[in-house]
């Protein structure tokens, strides 16, 4: 059952992408759709038996690398973190699959679309399943590869390219600290087994401090940045909005940009001993989660603003995990993700519905043309903020309680920040149902006539999901954070010094209403802001102040813009002059064809100027010849030359003479 | 030691004339055999002054050989005046490198 889980995904995959000429539309996603749909029930099953009955499942395929000390086996893990991450990434990936028939229904590479997002949920099962850390790098770099792909479906687009090609290469800056944390775990433990790395842990700090752990989780955490898209490495993810709406569901909900997060939580043990990088996280944590919330404010594209809104939110997961609250990071991942892929899936019903229309400066009026579609984005964005009783209000609350309850630099400055956050999700999140569903429309006549409401295909997962939204939080609350659950078992350590989940439980009760009071007030400012107020913040954007803020969260705090004429310039001037220039074209072609060529052109020149044909040229050659050779054997001068030239370095030197030149 | 002197000047002398000079064939030829003239005075002079008389049986091979190297020579100079006109040495280089 455990095995058929992994690769029931990539049967579908195979056959969709292998046959899909044959399966045809239909029939791909019919196939991609049960494989991985079996494999959601069968992670329900697992889910019980390994998360509730307590009994983690070890599965051992057969050996991969055996290499000196280096012992990697193709092995899969199933603890209780895995199983509850298997849950979401099967059941979202289902639900995707699902909807994307419908939604991808007119397209001619439907069969290779399906196969991809299978191919896509393989990696990502191989990525939470792996009991080592080269199979979790399989996994790492299959997620990124699909995710390639995925952007790049429509590949007749210049800028899905672009977009892609940022995906990879951003995501690649952060697999190279990752691959380096490898390393250096490899170097260290002798071992890339997570069991084995995890048990040698507390001794090795014991006796040799922190400092190097600290480098190792440092490195893992640069791979977390470029994953989750964490501040400075995250430009790729609002630019992976280019590839069809389903991906970004499934890349921003349950897989890719979760895998980071979920690195760090798998590897706990370590980041436990390594004080000073959790701080580090931290700190990125939060300011990622202020940066996209702030910049997420004045988008104009419809899917934008969701990323944003993903970005900010893997912020408060990333400073979770520097703030040792695992398995609360955990639990606002899963819950994150079905409210995010709701929140994708519905505003893809939007732009489904509006013939492909992005921009939510041309929507508006559409609460009584789409009922439903807006009643799941009411669902998706409330539990988003944190609303009480909703998903988002489980884990987010929790976080931001513990953030404050954690007595530090780093806990206080998460715990501001992250209140600000909430404040403009909740602003951001009400700006855009006020754009799409309540101001008077802006669309055009054609794409307002043909406005209709999502298909049952479509619909029905958006049902599912607008259910998990509101009840999931409140159903596993106690199962995954309930304080002294057993849920965990081993799979997430904890250090005795950080736990401090029941200080949260004895924060001012006015502290704990902070979330809740800043999310009401961004809400109803949006609602005020762009209803009555709308003059008053034009006039606001139109002040001279008002002008560079707009401009400055407009350009997304102009990461891009110092990327594109910073960074890039230098590292392609770099390229062009040193590697191309000095390198390619100078040493190695010097030394090398061109080179070579020059040194035979000139030595046969030299042979050439010799032979005159002038009779008396070639005796005059013969005279100087045999003197020379008589010279040498008879002058005392070059008696001691003569003593160690013999024939074999004369005729060398005879050679060499001809190519001096 | 004034007959080794006289010989190996003799030697230099037509040495130098297959060297230098870049007009005539003929001159060539006369130079060659100006240096095997040389080189029977070598002979003749060390037969004498070490008192053996192989010296005086090369020297009269050494006659017998460039009789016949001139023979021949001479030949290879009319037969090559009746196809190219000339003898001089400025125009033998069509074998150039």
């Amino acid at each position: 059952m455990y095995v058929a889980m992994v690769f029931l995904p990539l049967l579908g995959a195979s056959l969709a992408g292998l046959g899909g000429r044959w399966l045809g539309a239909r029939g791909a996603g019919m196939i991609t759709t049960g494989g991985v749909g079996t494999a959601a029930l069968l992670a329900l099953v697992g889910l019980y038996e390994v998360g509730v009955c307590g009994s983690p499942t070890y599965v051992r395929l057969g050996p991969w690398m055996e290499v000196d000390w280096m012992d990697a086996s193709w092995g899969f893990q199933f603890d209780a973190l895995t199983s509850s991450m298997m849950v979401i990434v099967t059941l979202i990936s289902t639900l995707v699959h699902l909807y994307s028939t419908e939604y991808m229904s007119h397209d001619p590479h439907q069969p290779r679309f399906m196969s991809y997002l299978s191919l896509f949920t393989f990696f990502m099962i191989m990525l939470i399943t792996a009991e080592n850390l080269v199979q979790l790098f399989l996994g790492w770099e299959g997620v990124g590869l699909c995710s390639y792909l995925l952007i790049n479906f429509w590949f007749t687009r210049y800028a899905a390219n672009k977009a892609a090609m940022k995906a990879m290469i951003m995501n690649r800056i952060g697999d190279f600290g990752f691959a380096l944390g490898i390393f250096a775990l490899f170097a260290t433990f002798h071992s890339v087994d997570f069991a084995t790395i995890f048990a040698q842990v507390p001794a090795y700090a014991a006796e040799n401090g922190s400092s190097w752990l600290t480098v190792i989780c440092l490195l893992l955490f640069v791979g977390a940045v470029g994953k989750s898209a964490q501040v400075g490495l995250h430009t790729w993810l609002p630019d992976a909005m280019e590839g069809p709406t389903p991906v970004s569901a499934l890349i921003h909900a349950a897989t890719m940009v979760t895998a980071g997060v979920y690195m760090m939580i798998r590897c706990s043990p370590l980041f436990e001993y390594a004080p000073s990088a959790l701080v580090v996280i931290t700190i990125f944590g939060a300011m990622t989660a202020f940066f996209a919330a702030t910049t997420g404010l004045l988008q104009n594209d419809l899917k934008k603003v969701i990323a944003y809104s993903t970005c900010s939110q893997l912020g408060y997961m990333v400073f979770a995990v520097g703030l040792s609250q695992y398995s609360i990071s955990m639990f606002h991942l899963m819950n994150h993700a079905y409210f995010k892929a709701l929140l994708f899936l519905s505003a893809g019903s939007v732009i489904h519905a509006l013939a492909d229309e992005q921009d939510m400066r041309r929507m508006g009026g559409l609460v009584k043309l789409l009922p439903f579609t807006y009643t799941m984005i009411l669902v998706g964005s409330m539990a988003l903020m944190g609303f009480p009783f909703l998903t988002g209000f489980y884990s987010k609350d929790v976080i931001l309680e513990v953030a404050y309850a954690h007595w530090s630099f780093q806990g206080t400055f998460a715990h501001w920040l992250g209140c600000l956050s909430a404040f403009f999700t909740a602003f951001y999140s009400f700006r855009l149902i006020f754009m799409t569903f309540f101001r008077d429309t802006n669309a055009y006549k054609a794409s307002i006539a043909g406005v209709h409401e999502a298909p049952w295909r479509m619909a029905t997962p958006l049902a599912i999901l607008g259910v998990a939204s509101i009840f999931v939080g409140y159903l596993t609350r106690d199962l995954f954070i309930g304080l002294g659950t057993p849920f965990w078992g081993t799979a997430i350590y904890t250090h005795p010094d950080h736990w401090i989940q029941a200080d949260a439980e004895w924060i001012p009760v006015l502290v704990k209403w902070i979330p809740f009071f800043v999310s009401v007030a961004g809400a109803a400012g949006a609602v005020l802001l762009y209803t009555i107020g709308r003059f008053v913040i034009l006039q606001i954007q139109l002040s001279w102040v008002g002008r560079r803020v707009t401009q400055f969260l407009t350009q997304k705090w102009f990461f891009d813009r110092v990327y594109n004429e910073t960074f890039g310039p230098m590292l392609l001037r770099w390229g062009y002059t040193t590697s191309y220039g000095a390198l390619d074209k100078g040493l190695i072609e010097a030394t090398g064809p061109v080179g070579g060529w020059n040194f035979a052109g000139r030595g046969a020149s030299l042979f050439h100027g010799f032979q005159t044909g002038y009779v008396y040229h070639a005796s005059f050659w013969m005279i100087v010849g045999v003197s020379f050779f008589l010279a040498f054997l008879f002058l005392p001068i070059f008696g001691t030359a003569v003593a160690w030239l013999n024939l074999p370095v004369l005729l060398l030197l005879g050679v060499a003479l001809l190519f001096v030149s | 030691m004034g007959w080794f002197v006289l010989s190996s000047s003799l030697y230099v002398t037509g040495l130098s004339g297959m060297a230098f000079n870049r007009k005539n064939v003929l001159i060539l030829l006369m130079s060659i055999e100006l240096m095997l003239l040389a080189i029977n005075f070598h002979w003749i002079g060390f037969s004498f002054a070490l008192d053996d008389a192989m010296g005086q049986v090369f020297a009269l091979l050494i006659l017998t050989v460039a009789a016949a190297e001139s023979a021949i020579g001479l030949g290879i100079l009319v037969i090559y005046y009746r196809v190219r006109g000339t003898i001089a040495m400025d125009w033998i280089h069509l074998l150039r490198g």
